[in-house]
């Protein structure tokens, strides 16, 4: 009897030794697929143009002295900080107009009750399932009407029909989960309903409010489409559409400072990820696990 | 009972209600109802927007062989890349659930840069990769006495490409979705599991599968509606080519309608995404009511 016990837990622990060998192992191996390309832009960003031609040595590694000439290049040849700074623009004012929007909707949706709200509740969730590719070319005449063709403003217009839905959305599961007893407590205060939003919903959902912050400067940096189909200017380009398409200048691909461009162009995400990536997560997770 | 008194003044402000949500509703009817009915109108007109044609540009599309073309890649491209999206996902997942929990956020942190850098981006590295004659891949391949993979020129190679980029970027959102399912389950399942003697197999067939079928199915729906309506990777990799084949409703659309000037026909391909996505949308909006009333 006393062995069994002892066998059954032995063979616990040996199961539980192969799960985290095996489990290891898988980590490892998604971890060399999904680290291999930024590792490789970083090198090559760090690479002499002769080394990057050569065609004899190994591409993953640098065998010939590391250099910052491609980033240097970057910044005084080519107006890769005109698109940092019309990114940067863009990101803040969508970031903002998007908080608005999202914050008043949420709050009204799930506090305040009018005719139509449930069906309207329901309607964000359906326009977030909208994709952008969808609305592009009808999108594309009605900004031509408004002027706003080949002027990054446009994307401050257009970019919010794609973060505002899911922000919503997002709020209004954080407001709902806020006991409705500290709003009661509130109005018997005399609080009114600018007050209760300012002082009560927005600091106590913070990290709801900071998921939705990240979640809107991310549409917002990495979008592609409007900005092809709407700027061709280079001075009014961003970012990713500034680095795809003007780094490549004719038949010289410049691989060098078209990876340090993409790798710098990347890092402002990277960088807040890094910091707030938990807030996040919990915020994009809490919307599915909740329902 | 003071409960009810304080949600009745509630009740007594729709008004308020309504303005806050003011800004929404412009927004959504101006921004996303309007150009929608807009660009039903625009895909029934001529090339030079001066007549109206019905349905005459549908029709020029199904006799198009190019479009048949595109519809089936945009299939064939979703369901593979959705199906290894969801298989790494779940394996990377249970593998962080699985080690100590000290080093399980350092894996996941790794695990998730694919999905933080901007698309676009991202695919620009993978296009370095697949360069025809200083790709690093296949200097890898032939070191190891493979042939070279003529990785964007060929119809095949050209699809896989574009596939594998789309899990390389797809797979940490399932990752961190079912990260947060696993980690919902309660622990005390698997001990009353192993108590009767379950193995790990049965574990997962009977406690994890189950418990996280909701989630997998919302997440897998959700996928496929922004898969099918990629349009970065394919725009920076291939352009749709060699001559067609790996196109995609959305870069087809933009080829047709903003490269090519017909904004018409570019409106009637994009509205083709509508039906798909619709049901999509309808099956996933079914499933989120359904678990809120669970909940």
């Amino acid at each position: 009897m006393k062995n069994n016990i002892l066998n059954i837990k032995n063979s616990m622990h040996a199961n539980r030794r192969w799960a985290l060998i095996a489990a290891y192992t898988s980590l490892i191996i998604f971890v060399i697929f999904f680290l291999f390309p930024p590792y490789y832009m970083l090198i090559t960003s760090l690479k002499t143009n002769k080394e990057i031609a050569e065609m004899a040595s190994n591409p993953w590694l640098i065998e010939q002295g590391v250099t910052l000439k491609h980033y240097i290049y970057l910044f005084t040849e080519t107006p890769f900080l005109t698109f940092f700074k019309n990114t940067i623009i863009v990101t803040v004012c969508v970031v903002i107009i998007t908080m608005i929007i999202s914050v008043l909707a949420a709050y009204s949706l799930s506090r305040l009750k009018f005719w139509g709200s449930g069906v309207l509740a329901t309607g964000i969730f359906l326009t977030y399932l909208v994709p952008e590719t969808l609305l592009f070319i009808p999108l594309f005449k009605i900004v031509g009407w408004l002027g706003l063709l080949n002027s990054y403003w446009v994307l401050v217009l257009v970019y919010p029909t794609l973060s505002v839905p899911f922000c919503t959305w997002l709020m209004i599961g954080y407001f709902s989960s806020i006991p409705k007893e500290i709003d009661e407590a509130a109005l018997i205060d005399g609080a009114n309903h600018m007050q209760m939003l300012l002082k009560v919903f927005i600091p106590v959902a913070m990290p709801g409010l900071i998921a939705a912050t990240i979640f809107a400067f991310t549409v917002s940096w990495a979008g592609f489409l409007y900005p092809l189909a709407f700027i061709y200017s280079e001075s009014e380009m961003v970012l990713t559409v500034g680095t795809v398409t003007t780094l490549i200048k004719g038949d010289v691909f410049n691989w060098g400072s078209l990876m340090s461009g993409a790798l710098l162009a990347a890092a402002p995400p990277v960088i807040i990820y890094a910091f707030l990536m938990d807030y996040y997560i919990a915020g994009l997770t809490s919307g599915a696990t909740k329902g | 009972m003071q409960n009810s008194s304080v949600y009745l003044w509630l009740r007594q402000k729709p008004r308020i209600a309504f303005f806050m949500c003011l800004p929404l509703i412009l927004m959504v009817v101006c921004l996303i109802i309007y150009p929608f009915i807009y660009s039903i109108f625009l895909s029934m007109l001529n090339k030079a927007e001066t007549k109206f044609v019905g349905i005459g540009n549908y029709l020029f599309l199904f006799k198009r062989e190019t479009f048949w073309l595109v519809v089936q890649q945009s299939i064939f491209f979703a369901l593979v890349a959705v199906f290894f999206k969801a298989l790494i996902g779940f394996i990377a997942a249970h593998s962080i659930n699985t080690i100590p929990s000290k080093g399980q956020r350092k894996w996941r942190g790794m695990l998730l840069i694919p999905w933080v850098i901007p698309p676009a981006l991202s695919t620009l590295g993978w296009w370095w990769l697949f360069e025809p004659t200083y790709s690093a891949l296949n200097w890898f391949l032939v070191k190891i006495s493979l042939p070279a993979i003529p990785w964007l020129s060929e119809t095949f190679w050209a699809r896989f490409s574009i596939i594998l980029v789309n899990i390389w970027v797809g797979a940490p959102f399932f990752l961190i979705m079912y990260l947060a399912a696993l980690k919902s389950i309660p622990q005390d399942l698997y001990e009353a599991a192993s108590i009767d003697g379950a193995n790990y197999r049965q574990k997962l067939y009977y406690i994890t599968l189950p418990m996280m079928k909701n989630i997998i199915s919302i997440t897998i729906l959700f996928s496929i509606i922004v898969t099918f309506a990629n349009f970065d990777i394919v725009r920076v990799l291939t352009r749709g080519g060699p001559i067609d084949t790996t196109h995609l409703f959305a870069t087809y659309a933009f080829r047709v309608g903003i490269e090519s000037g017909d904004i018409p026909l570019g409106a009637a391909v994009s509205l083709f995404m509508f039906p798909i996505l619709g049901i999509l949308a309808f099956i996933i909006l079914r499933n989120v009511r359904k678990r809120a009333m669970e909940v």
